[in-house]
């Protein structure tokens, strides 16, 4: 899965005021994806999977988003972050075959969200149409391999209780392909919750302690813990790294959760110059 | 009459020529019925466009049995769906869990899987085993009380044939030692124990009935239990009377003699006690036999005025004693054989048409033995006299008290 690392930086230009413009195209597409081995959901997506792409940008840029809504319902995007009441993805609803542009100023930093916001909102979310947006901060964090980990769920049989709990959208995808990582190497996971239904999502790292930056907006306050809890829509910065090599579970700290595919491994390989 | 006579001829003419245009109309609806079939199936009318409801929201599969062995669970499930199906993931107590199933996780129409999963299940907590199937529809099934389920080998084979005795056989017998003291009593009190076994069986084929349906909610509604009930129930009745009226010829369409009677009614109570026993093996199999002993002791009570039931037709003859013996084994012995389909082979569809086959045997022997009391005369006059009357309320009621007992 590739999604785990790829970033959408946008189509980047200069303004005459030598600000950044980055321009993105997401479109709305029914598709029917693969949320377990075997069992396919009908979902609504962006861009065709869930979750939508993780748009990227910097504090100040200026942002357009191209929106095409090519499914067959009504869609907004709603952007987490400052912009103007006309670019709330509230009230301008797209219809499908129409689009939208939807252009603002990327701030605050840190990690927000983006998804659709017609009502009803718990059925536009739990089909799938979410995802991160990220600012970076005007001066970049430390260099580190970075991960983007989106919690959710996905209501099969649609009788409003999710039937499994995945990062980036399919049950126990990271338990049947660990994430390689090396010992010692800077992680940065930028982790959002948007499981439906239930009231929390969390996540526990096995064997190590991460510093965990709330939503991201500051960079001097952290918490350090190896587990935290997330209301849908709740998100935050994990930095950390794994002191021993080997094979260490991350999963949510809710067993049921767990159980229901949300669970996965990091193949920790040892750091050169060391056993 | 006689323009009937001209009708039949002028219909059925004698001749080869003749002959040949009886098959052609024979024929003719049945050629036009393809040829429709045909035409409907090869053009793409409007009949047969696109249908409204994707077929995955109409995936339906059936568990038809749960076993519990040591460190695995096994599942049988049947697609009993319009279509495909396919199973994607299993989940024990919500949690996704490994499988295995063979002969293959695509369910074609009315195709069972059986599905093992290596679990280390819990001795008398319950547990739910749910499917997923490739569209995300979850299909569960939970057994309460977990115990391991019987394997199929001489111990348990001579366990159930044992806990058939039980219930079926020694029970029977048990109510036939009452010959003695019954063939002395007066002629009304005779006739009112035959009352009174007319109450009996009444509660009997109720009782059967009811569980008949209850078992139908088992099978999916591909195999339409209540089809099934009637097959069992009519087929059953109308059988055993084709039966008896063989045996007793022409002759004067008279009800059968005593002896004969008895017979059917021990016929008719072994195809009843062989549903009992199936439901016994059943639950004993379902790990419902937290119960059993109270199942077991309650049949055991409820039976015995089954022998009473058998031997009132022939309380005003002395038949050999080895009457007695073969009435005894052809009423009780069924439950044996109830118990090793029920215990160690369990099928939800036969089970419904055994169960209905018992229901029909019962109401057959009632239709008897009333024809037996009435001799001629209208049949709700005869049960209506007060010691008629009396035995037939008092025997409905010992089986409803009784019944208690053997209440799960």
């Amino acid at each position: 899965m590739t999604f785990l690392t790829t970033f959408d930086y946008g189509r980047v230009s200069q303004l005459p005021d030598g600000r950044v413009r980055r321009e993105y195209t997401v479109i709305a597409l029914d598709r029917e994806v693969e949320v377990a081995s075997g069992v396919k959901f009908p979902a609504w997506t962006f861009n065709g999977f869930v979750p939508g792409p993780t748009l990227r940008c910097s504090e100040g840029d200026l942002i357009k988003v191209h929106f095409l809504n090519e499914s067959s319902m009504p869609h907004t995007m709603h952007f987490h972050g400052f912009h103007p009441a006309n670019m709330d993805g509230v009230f301008e609803i797209v219809p499908p075959g129409s689009r939208f542009l939807y252009e603002f100023t990327a701030e605050p930093f840190g990690i927000h969200l983006y998804h659709c916001h017609v009502m009803p909102l718990k059925k536009h979310i739990h089909k799938g149409l979410y995802g991160t947006f990220i600012i970076d901060p005007p001066q970049p964090r430390p260099k580190a391999k970075e991960m983007v980990m989106v919690l959710n769920g996905f209501d099969t049989d649609f009788d409003n209780e999710n039937e499994f709990y995945t990062v980036n959208g399919v049950a126990n995808f990271f338990v049947e392909h660990p994430i390689e990582v090396r010992q010692d190497e800077p992680l940065r996971i930028y982790l959002a919750n948007l499981t439906e239904f239930d009231l929390l999502n969390s996540i526990h790292t096995h064997a190590t302690f991460f510093k965990f930056y709330r939503t991201g907006t500051r960079l001097d306050q952290y918490e350090y813990t190896d587990t935290v809890m997330l209301c849908q829509g709740e998100r935050g910065i994990m930095e950390y790294s794994y002191k021993f090599p080997g094979m260490f579970m991350f999963h949510a700290h809710q067993s049921e959760f767990a159980e229901l595919g949300w669970m996965g491994f990091f193949k920790v390989v040892p750091a050169e110059g060391k056993a | 009459m006689n323009r009937i006579e001209e009708g039949v001829t002028h219909i059925a003419p004698r001749g080869t020529p003749n002959r040949m245009r009886l098959v052609v109309f024979a024929l003719l609806p049945l050629f036009l019925l393809g040829a429709m079939i045909y035409l409907f199936l090869s053009s793409e009318t409007l009949l047969l466009g696109p249908s409204p409801v994707p077929p995955e929201a109409l995936q339906r599969l059936t568990f038809e049995r749960m076993a519990f062995y040591p460190g695995r669970i096994v599942a049988w499930v049947r697609n009993t769906g319009p279509g495909p199906v396919q199973i994607a993931q299993v989940l024990v107590n919500d949690a996704i869990w490994g499988f295995t199933v063979t002969p293959s996780p695509d369910l074609n129409r009315l195709v069972r899987a059986t599905i093992t999963i290596p679990y280390e299940w819990v001795e008398g907590e319950p547990h739910e085993v749910a499917l997923i199937t490739d569209a995300g529809i979850v299909f569960t099934e939970e057994v309460e009380v977990t115990t391991m389920t019987p394997v199929p080998g001489w111990r348990y084979f001579s366990l159930f044939a044992l806990l058939g005795v039980y219930v079926g056989v020694i029970p029977v017998f048990l109510g036939l030692l009452w010959f003695p003291f019954l063939a002395a009593v007066r002629t009304q009190w005779m006739e009112g124990l035959m009352s009174f076994t007319v109450g009996l069986l009444a509660f009997l084929g109720l009782d059967a009935l009811k569980e008949a349906f209850e078992a139908t909610e088992k099978v999916g509604p591909i195999f339409k239990g209540e089809a099934l009930i009637a097959l069992g129930l009519f087929g059953t009745f109308l059988g055993l009377m084709a039966l008896g009226q063989r045996g007793k010829g022409e002759r004067e369409g008279a009800s059968p003699s005593g002896l004969r009677l008895a017979y059917l009614i021990a016929l008719g109570i072994g195809l009843h006690n062989l549903g009992e026993g199936l439901s016994i093996g059943a639950a004993y199999q379902l790990g419902e036999v937290a119960l059993g002993a109270f199942l077991v002791l309650g049949f055991t009570i409820h039976n015995t005025t089954e022998g009473l039931a058998i031997i009132s037709p022939i309380l005003r003859s002395a038949p050999a004693r080895y009457h007695f013996l073969f009435m005894g084994v052809v009423a009780g012995a069924p439950t044996i054989v109830g118990t090793w389909i029920g215990g160690l082979t369990y099928s939800v569809p036969l089970s419904v048409l055994f169960l209905a086959i018992g229901a029909g045997a019962i109401f057959q022997v009632i239709y008897e033995v009333v024809r037996f009391q009435a001799r001629g005369k209208p049949v709700l006059q005869m049960l209506a006299i007060p010691h008629n009357l009396v035995g037939l309320l008092a025997g409905y009621l010992v089986m409803y008290l009784t019944g208690f007992l053997v209440a799960v």
